[in-house]
Order: C-alpha cells, then sequence, then structure tokens
C-alpha cells in the first residue's frame, strides 16, 4: 500500500472518529456511533499494517490476538459497578504504551543519527526512516515533543492506577495529605523541566527515563491526595492526558491521525473534568490538588433529630404516593441495589405512578455511572432524568427516596455559606413533601459533612444495607 | 378550709428547687378566686365551674363571688356543685384567695382590696396603664398579664389574646349578617337568583382568619388582605381569595414582630388605600381588624371608601377600642353613613358571647395556672426563668417587671429570604451582560492564541506548523463534538475515547519492525497493551449502549 493510500485510509479513519463522538449525542443514534469507531480503528490498524515501514508481521499478529481476547474477555466480564475502575485500568495502558513508545522514538533517532552519520539510511525502515529525513530544527522539537509524550504518560499511568486502587478499593479512598505535599509536587516538577533541558541539550536518553519515573512519582502522589467523591473529576482528567499523551506521540511520530484523535480525546476528557468541576462548584485546580474537605467557618448548627422508620412506613407511603423519585448515588452502585429498584420502579409504575429518577451529575464514581448502571438493571432511559431537568419538580412530588447519595442532596449547600460544598449545585430533595433517605448508618459522607437533610421535619431514615432495604419493599408492595 | 397563713407567703414566688419543702403545704392548699367583672357590659368570668375542676386536680381550692357568672349563664348552683365556695362579696374574694384570676385589669378599688403576696392573673395591658402598674407594684402584688403571654407554640394554650380574638372574629360575621340585608350564599330561587356577598377582611391574625372561615362557611365570596405576605398562604387555606398588592418593596417580615404586624411605610399605605378604593364599590361587608401592637389602630377605610360602598352594606370594625380602622367608626355604636352604610364599632365582641369566652378563658387560666404549679401540688411557682412565665409577669416582688426580654424562643421560624423572582428586563439583560462577558473572553483568547501560533510558528518549521494546524483544529471540532453528547452516556463517552486513544498503537506498529531488540519488545508490548484496550474499549462501550432501552 503506498503513503497516498494510508493517508487517506487515516482521513476516513479520523472522520469516523468524530461521527463516532458526536453519535453519542443520544441514545439511539449511540448504538450506530459504536460502529464508527470501530470501523475507524479497523481501517487506521489495517492501513498501518499493509502500509510501508512495519516489519515482524508475526509478532504484530500475535500481539494484537492476545490483547484483543484479553480484552474482549475483560469487556465481557466486567460488572457494571466496576466501569470506573476498567476505565481507569484502560487508562494506565494508553499511558504506559505511551512512555514506551517515546523512549523508543529516542532510541529510533538515536539509531538514524549513526546511520545518517555512516551514510547508510537507505536499510533504516519505518520511524527510523522519517526520522532521518529530519532537519535539526525539527529534532529539537522532536526532542520536546518525547519529553511531553513521556511525561504525560508516565503521569497517566501511575495517576490511573492509584485510581484504579481507590475505585476497586485495593487502596484506601481516602485522601492521602503528606506534609508539604504541594512543594513535593512543585519540586518533582521542576527537577523533570530541569531533566527535559538538559535532554533537549542532548544529554541521553537516562534523563527521559528518569523523566518517567519521576512522573510517575507525581501521578501516583496527586491521585493518592485525592478522595473517593472526586474520582469523576480525575477519571476524567486522566481520560484527556492519555489523549494529550497520544498527541504528544503524534507530534513525535509525525503522524496526523495521532494528532487528531489524541486532540478529540483530550478535548472530550477537559470537557467532563470541567462539567464535573462545576457540578461541585469547585475549581479544577484545587480537586486536581486535592485534600477536601477544610471548611471556611464554623458550620451553621443543625437543630433536630435523625427520626428512622421501617419498611412498612416507607411501603405505606409509596402506596399512597402518586409521584415518586429516586437519587442514586454511590452507595446504590455497592450495594448492588440497581436490580432491586428496578424491579420496585417496575411495580409502581404498574400501579400508575409516576416514577422518576434524578441523577446527578457527580453522582457516582464516573461521569455517567449511574445512568449505566440503571440502564443495566433495565430502567427506560427516558424516565432518567438530569438534575437540571427534574430540579424544578421536587416541590409537586409526593416521595423522594435517597438511596446511598450524601453530598448530592445536602441543603447545607444552599443555605449555610460557612459549609465546604457551599454554592455546589444539588438536588432539592427536602422540597418533596416526604424524604427518605436510605442509608447505612449514621456516619457523615465522603466528605465529612453534617447533612441537615437527615433532620428536617420531612426526612425519615431508612437504615440498613439499600439493596436489603428495597428487597423488603418489594416484599411490602406486590 | 384551713385559714391562710402568712408564713406560706414565701412559698409564692420561689423557683422549684424548694420543690420538696412545698409538699408539705399540701394539706393547706392555696385559693385562686373569681369576682364579679365589674366594668360595665363585661358578661365574663374567669372561673368556670369546668375550669374550676381542672384547677382542683392542681392541688388548688376555688373560690368565686356570689353571682361572677350570672351574665354567662353559670349559675352558683353550678359552681358550688364543682366544689367551688361560692362568697358573697367581691371583698370576701380578694381576703381569702391566693391568686385572683379576673378578665379586665382591675379598677382602682379592685386594687385597694389586693394584699401582699398575692398572684392577680387578668388581661392587662401593661403599656397603656403604667399607673396600674405602679399601684400594683406598691402593693406588692405578683401580677401576670393575660394579653403578654410570647407568642410561641408552647404558649398557645395560654394565649387569652388568640381565644379572644378567634371568638370576635366570628361574632363580627354574625354582627354583620345581622345588619346585612341580604343573604351571604348566592341561591338561585324560584323567585330569582340572590347574588352572594362579597366580604372584605383586613388584617388576617386571629379574629381576621376566625372571620374568613365564618363568612366563607356561610357562602360569601371571601377577600383578604395583610400587610405580611407570608400569611397568604394561611387565608388561601381558609378559603379566601389574597388581596395582592402590586407593591414594589421589601416586605415585611412577621417574624422580626413575633408575628404581628408593624407600620408600614407611607407609599405601601398609598399602594394600599388605592387598592381599598378600587374594591370598595364591590364589597358588600368589610371586616377591618388591623392592629399595630402599642399604637393607635391604623386608618384603612376612609371616608370615600364607605361613601363609594352600595346602600346596606355594612363594616365591621374591630378595631374601635384603639380608635378603628374606619374614619367613621363611633365606639360601641353602629352608626350609618349618609349613604346608607352601617358601620360597627363594638368593642365588647367577646363578652357578647360571654359563655364561649368565659369557657376559653377560663381554660387559658387554668393553663397558666398548670404551668405555675410544676409540682402539680397547689404551689404557685412564679419562675422568672421561664419564658412564658417571664414574658406574662409584669409587677413581681415589689418591682415592675415590664417589658420582659425578648424570648428565648422566635415567635415564627424566620422567613428564608426569598429569591427574587427578576423581571424579563433583568433577565434579559443578565443574559446581555453575560453573553457580552463570554464574548470578551472568547476575544481574549482568540487574540491570546493567535499570539501564541505566532510565535510558534517564528521559530517552528512548516512540516511542524501543519501538525499544529491539524492539532489546533481537532480541538476545536473536539469541543464542539462533546458538548453535545448527552450527559446519561458520559460513561460510554469515556470508554470509547479510551479505546480509540489506544490508537497510539499507531506508533507502536511503525517503531515495532526496528532492528533494535529492545524497541521491538517496548513496541510489543505497547502493540499488547494498546489491543486490549482497543477490543476492550469497544466491546464495553458496546454493551453499555445496549442496555439503554426506552419505556
Amino acid at each position: 500500500m503506498n503513503p497516498g493510500l494510508v493517508t487517506a485510509a487515516y482521513l476516513a479513519a479520523a472522520v469516523l472518529f468524530i461521527l463516532a463522538l458526536g453519535g453519542l449525542s443520544n441514545q439511539e443514534k449511540a448504538k450506530r456511533a459504536i460502529w464508527f469507531g470501530i470501523v475507524g480503528m479497523f481501517l487506521a490498524v489495517g492501513a498501518t499494517i499493509a502500509g510501508p515501514g512495519v516489519g515482524a508481521y508475526w509478532l504484530v499478529g500475535l500481539m494484537i490476538l492476545v490483547g484483543g481476547v484479553g480484552g474482549w474477555f475483560v469487556a465481557n466480564r466486567v460488572q457494571m459497578t466496576q466501569m470506573p475502575e476498567l476505565v481507569a485500568g484502560f487508562h494506565s495502558l494508553v499511558g504506559l504504551a505511551a512512555v514506551f513508545i517515546g523512549i523508543n522514538a529516542d532510541i529510533e533517532a538515536g539509531r538514524a543519527m549513526r546511520a545518517i552519520a555512516e551514510g547508510s539510511t537507505e536499510h533504516l525502515a519505518g520511524f527510523a526512516a522519517a526520522v532521518a529525513h529530519k532537519t535539526p530544527v525539527e529534532l529539537s522539537i522532536m526532542r520536546v515533543e518525547i519529553f511531553l509524550g513521556i511525561l504525560i504518560g508516565a503521569i497517566t499511568f501511575t495517576g490511573s492506577i492509584v485510581a484504579y486502587g481507590k475505585l476497586s478499593g485495593k487502596i484506601n479512598s481516602k485522601a492521602l495529605t503528606l506534609p508539604g505535599r504541594h512543594a513535593i509536587n512543585i519540586g518533582a516538577a521542576l527537577l523533570c523541566l530541569l531533566l527535559g533541558i538538559l535532554y533537549f541539550n542532548g544529554a541521553g536518553l537516562w534523563t527521559m527515563i528518569l523523566v518517567a519515573i519521576i512522573a510517575g512519582a507525581i501521578g501516583w502522589h496527586l491521585i493518592m491526595a485525592i478522595g473517593g467523591a472526586d474520582m469523576p473529576v480525575v477519571i476524567s482528567m486522566l481520560n484527556s492526558y492519555s489523549g494529550w499523551a497520544a498527541a504528544a506521540i503524534g507530534f513525535t511520530l509525525s503522524n496526523d491521525l495521532l494528532i487528531v484523535t489524541g486532540a478529540l480525546v483530550g478535548s472530550s476528557g477537559a470537557i467532563l473534568s470541567y462539567i464535573m468541576c462545576k457540578a461541585m462548584n469547585r475549581n479544577f485546580i484545587s480537586v486536581i490538588l486535592g485534600g477536601f474537605g477544610a471548611s471556611t467557618g464554623p458550620a451553621a448548627e443543625i437543630e433536630g433529630e435523625q427520626i428512622a422508620i421501617d419498611a412498612e412506613g416507607v411501603a405505606a407511603a409509596l402506596e399512597d404516593a402518586d409521584s415518586v423519585i429516586f437519587v442514586p448515588g454511590y452507595g446504590m452502585a455497592v450495594a448492588q441495589a440497581q436490580q432491586s429498584i428496578s424491579e420496585l420502579t417496575k411495580r409502581l409504575r404498574a400501579k400508575g405512578k409516576e416514577v422518576r429518577f434524578a441523577i446527578h451529575p457527580v453522582a457516582g464514581r464516573l461521569p455517567g455511572h449511574m445512568n449505566v448502571l440503571l440502564a443495566e438493571a433495565k430502567v427506560p432511559y427516558d424516565i432518567v432524568m438530569e438534575m437540571d431537568e427534574i430540579n424544578e419538580d421536587f416541590p409537586e412530588t409526593d416521595v423522594a427516596i435517597v438511596i446511598g447519595s450524601n453530598d448530592i442532596v445536602n441543603p447545607a449547600a444552599q443555605e449555610d455559606p460557612n459549609s465546604p460544598i457551599a454554592g455546589m449545585p444539588v438536588l432539592e430533595v427536602w422540597k418533596a413533601k416526604q424524604v427518605f433517605v436510605s442509608k447505612r448508618g449514621q456516619g457523615t459522607g465522603y466528605s465529612g459533612i453534617e447533612n441537615p437533610l437527615f433532620y428536617k421535619e420531612n426526612t425519615r431514615m431508612f437504615y440498613g444495607d439499600a439493596k436489603k432495604s428495597v428487597d423488603e419493599l418489594l416484599q411490602k408492595i406486590q | 378550709m384551713p385559714p391562710y397563713k402568712p408564713s406560706k407567703k414565701r412559698q409564692i414566688g420561689v423557683i422549684a428547687t424548694r420543690a420538696p419543702a412545698a409538699r408539705q403545704y399540701r394539706r393547706m392548699a392555696l385559693i385562686i378566686g373569681a369576682p364579679t367583672e365589674i366594668v360595665e357590659g363585661e358578661k365574663r368570668v374567669a372561673l368556670t365551674p369546668q375550669s374550676a375542676l381542672a384547677l382542683r386536680k392542681l392541688g388548688y381550692d376555688c373560690v368565686v363571688q356570689a353571682g361572677a357568672g350570672e351574665a354567662a349563664r353559670f349559675t352558683d348552683a353550678a359552681y358550688a356543685e364543682a366544689g367551688v365556695e361560692v362568697l358573697p362579696t367581691a371583698a370576701d374574694v380578694w381576703a381569702k384567695a391566693d391568686v385572683v384570676a379576673k378578665v379586665r385589669p382591675p379598677e382602682p378599688s379592685e386594687v385597694e382590696m389586693a394584699r401582699s403576696g398575692q398572684i392577680l392573673i387578668s388581661f392587662l395591658y401593661p403599656a397603656q396603664n403604667a399607673e396600674l402598674l405602679e399601684a400594683l407594684k406598691g402593693k406588692g402584688v405578683t401580677t401576670l398579664a393575660m394579653d403578654m403571654v410570647p407568642r410561641i407554640s408552647r404558649a398557645q394554650k395560654m394565649d387569652a389574646l388568640s381565644s379572644m380574638a378567634n371568638i370576635a372574629g366570628y361574632r363580627a360575621v354574625i354582627e354583620a349578617g345581622n345588619n346585612f340585608g341580604r343573604f351571604f350564599t348566592g341561591q338561585i330561587t324560584a323567585a330569582g337568583k340572590v347574588p352572594p356577598a362579597k366580604v372584605l377582611v383586613i388584617g388576617a391574625g386571629v379574629a381576621g382568619l376566625a372571620a374568613i372561615g365564618t363568612a366563607t362557611s356561610l357562602g360569601a365570596i371571601t377577600y383578604a388582605f395583610d400587610v405580611r405576605p407570608e400569611v397568604a398562604e394561611q387565608i388561601e387555606s381558609m378559603g379566601a381569595e389574597f388581596v395582592y398588592l402590586d407593591f414594589e418593596e421589601a416586605q415585611q417580615d412577621g417574624a422580626a414582630t413575633g408575628g404581628y404586624a408593624a407600620p408600614s411605610s407611607p407609599e405601601f399605605r398609598e399602594a394600599q388605600l388605592k387598592k381599598f378604593r378600587e374594591l370598595a364599590p364591590e364589597m358588600d361587608i368589610v371586616i377591618s381588624t388591623a392592629l399595630i401592637p402599642g399604637r393607635p389602630a391604623p386608618k384603612l377605610w376612609l371616608e370615600d371608601m364607605v361613601a363609594a360602598m352600595k346602600p346596606g352594606s355594612v363594616v365591621v370594625d374591630l378595631a374601635a377600642e384603639r380608635g378603628g380602622n374606619c374614619d367613621l367608626t363611633v365606639a360601641d355604636e353602629v352608626v350609618e353613613s349618609a349613604n346608607g352604610v352601617k358601620i360597627i364599632g363594638y368593642t365588647d365582641f367577646p363578652s357578647r358571647m360571654a359563655t364561649q369566652s368565659s369557657t376559653l378563658y377560663a381554660t387559658n387560666i387554668r393553663h397558666m395556672m398548670d404551668d405555675l404549679t410544676p409540682g402539680k401540688d397547689g404551689a404557685p411557682v412564679v419562675n422568672m426563668e421561664d419564658d412564658v412565665i417571664r414574658g406574662a409577669t409584669v409587677t413581681h416582688e415589689g418591682a415592675v417587671t415590664f417589658p420582659p426580654p425578648p424570648p428565648k424562643v422566635q415567635a415564627i421560624a424566620k422567613q428564608q429570604p426569598k429569591k427574587v423572582e427578576e423581571s424579563a428586563e433583568e433577565k434579559a439583560a443578565r443574559e446581555v451582560a453575560t453573553l457580552k462577558a463570554a464574548n470578551n473572553r472568547q476575544t481574549w483568547m482568540l487574540v491570546i492564541g493567535a499570539i501564541v501560533t505566532f510565535l510558534v510558528g517564528s521559530v517552528a518549521p512548516a512540516s511542524f506548523m501543519q501538525h499544529f494546524i491539524v492539532f489546533a483544529l481537532s480541538v476545536f471540532v473536539g469541543f464542539q463534538v462533546i458538548w453535545n453528547v448527552a450527559h446519561s452516556l458520559h460513561t460510554p463517552l469515556m470508554a470509547i475515547t479510551n479505546a480509540i486513544s489506544s490508537i497510539i498503537i499507531l506508533g507502536a506498529l511503525l517503531q515495532i519492525g526496528s532492528s533494535s531488540a529492545i524497541v521491538v519488545i517496548l513496541a510489543a508490548l505497547s502493540v499488547l497493551m494498546a489491543s486490549v484496550n482497543i477490543f476492550g474499549g469497544f466491546l464495553v462501550t458496546r454493551r453499555m449502549l445496549a442496555m439503554f432501552q426506552k419505556s
């Protein structure tokens, strides 16, 4: 295949990727859009392999086969509640690959230099051949690109691994706050920059390996300092980084498809991070720097007491209600309660009641996490509403049931200017005529902030594991 | 009945810590007495046979002046049956009773009969009756004013002002009906159609709300006005229509004044009067109940409004005693205006229903005694730490204790400042402003972007710039496309971007043919990892998307 054809295939792939992302604007289109992505990827990989400069076909075939089977296996086995871990894990792979490719690029560039010096460039293939044609200025720029690719790739790699660990519960999800952690980060970043300058001036591969190690440490430390509920931002940020890493490698390799795709993924992740931050009314920088929870003043005193209720009471209220809104949170995912909730929804709807779900943008540990879980449990997506769509309907709602969410329904965000979450947009469940909160115990949520909702007059606490509680309800409501 | 021993006086006015000591006086129960009201026309009585029974349970003995309940239809025989000792004269009652319960503030002749250490419970209006307070203080009487009971939930059971206002509101409608020549309710009869009466209630306090309830249940179309917008809900719950004023001003917060109205600004008053002028020709009955604590009643129904009303209409002025809300009101009289509108200025509405009002008032008193007797042992304890008792006590231990400090508990939960609804213009202006800000920001970003591009372009070779253009355009396309992604599909979006970011595999593919072993190994590993990602990412996205189902 000549280079012209390969470029044409790349163009087609780039257009298909854009269509694949654009297709996610609604559920029905999305099912077709995924095929655009698959076809685009097939075209790009196929054209590259068929094109000039690729050797060791048996190795390529083997690796793709092994990787493909592995990927297929993981994709089919993963529970929907484990989506956040899966995505984080995948990101780490992209990050590590970017580091490897960056290091390779340097080695290959070195070989190309030597070949030029010996005047024997004709037996060079692939990337090395491309490097051999570069001017000295282009080579300098390439060093910057390699540096960036390795730096971002390494941060993505370790950061994603920590995120994976935290999300799967293998690492404590509490924010780790080392003393002087900002100084450590800044120091490490400066060190990387110094090594980058050394490398730029021809210091050799060891600087890049050091950069990879130090950047890895930064990634690890950064994400360790971020608590569980900020994970949606972290994951979208890592998503964005993996894109930028790909774009940087694309520059190194002078490959436009990599640049286009990397830029698409990078901006997508950036927008998601922005949306998540907005939904928590927090500054992106402050989320990334971590250590959330320091309040800005004495929190308002909460009066009243938490009143418990049993399944009987909740069932009676549901029987009487005409409109019900569920507000799911990470606790629902932890308890795997979505199937039971779906069943309850079905029964309530069969009785002619209006049942809807209110989803806060940062509910769960991944953007859109709750939507996927509910979809898996066969809750129709047209009764699953976004915060902005449903927030005004709470006053006309008879019963709001909060399942495993805390901060996203905390009225302190609106009522207490001293609260750490003041100003964060929240679901106004307390305006419903009756609120039931399914919760394991009396503790505070992730942020450690007291939730005045639990003390409101129209709130009843429905203690217990979310799944067990909903199952009890199912027995009472036939 | 054991004779009263002065030594016990100490018992009055000590706080509850002495309760064990109080127990030993149990056998010599204290006495509550009610004399006949001596104010002309006052028919109520502060003690009923029924309340006496309850008081006996608290450990008190009761005495009553002969004939005290006659006007309210409680016979001396009924009292005697309830175990109340009937004494022939007021002097006997004042001499014998440790606690004297009255309705009206005591007249000078009554103060004469009081003695040191005695407790007096009655309406007192301490703000207007400074001299009376001095006299009582001089006598060493502990006085509890029923009209000073703070308006908090706990004290509602002894809020005599409310229970009397309730009766006044009801009676006002009845008096209006008595003087009104038509039905309240609309009827269609064989003899023709009768339109329903239209009633306007001004001031939706307890009396106002009672009037609204009575008028609507008689079938009238009822309108109500109040300066406190927060009562609109209560008004509507009673079945009346709230008359909204088209007036922009920080509305009054009733909570700040203990649930009572405060004087309003001249502009507000103008707007209010304008509204009333509009309503006057339509209204058949106007019941005004507007009072501001400690001030003469505001003039709200002016002469020209009366003149605008139809002949035969009725104005009932419940504020007549404090000067009246209507210009033409004459206290205690019914006057008829030149155009045939009757203005009722009675000040004795509760007294006109003496049986009912005595029952309620006596119950209020009984509840007050309940609170004064924490030990239920017939020994009253004036606990000045108690918000309710402190508020009601106006003279105590030879000192005037009026006015009381503000209660610790707020009467009504403070209103949350409501979000001000922005008008269409404000909204438009705000949108223009945000748009302008966004435009400015965009302009700046473009300028900065252009400068950066120029700087890069001035040093970078053409081949780099080509890639840079591709990069910049892709970022733009990415932003445009991603903003349109549905929120509910954010997880699939992440999975699919993850899969396509594995396009990095191309780099590894281009390196895997190298003759360097390290490069081959690293490239092979990269291909492996990227393939996991590609397959895993696409498959899991597909799996997720397939789950989204419409109902």
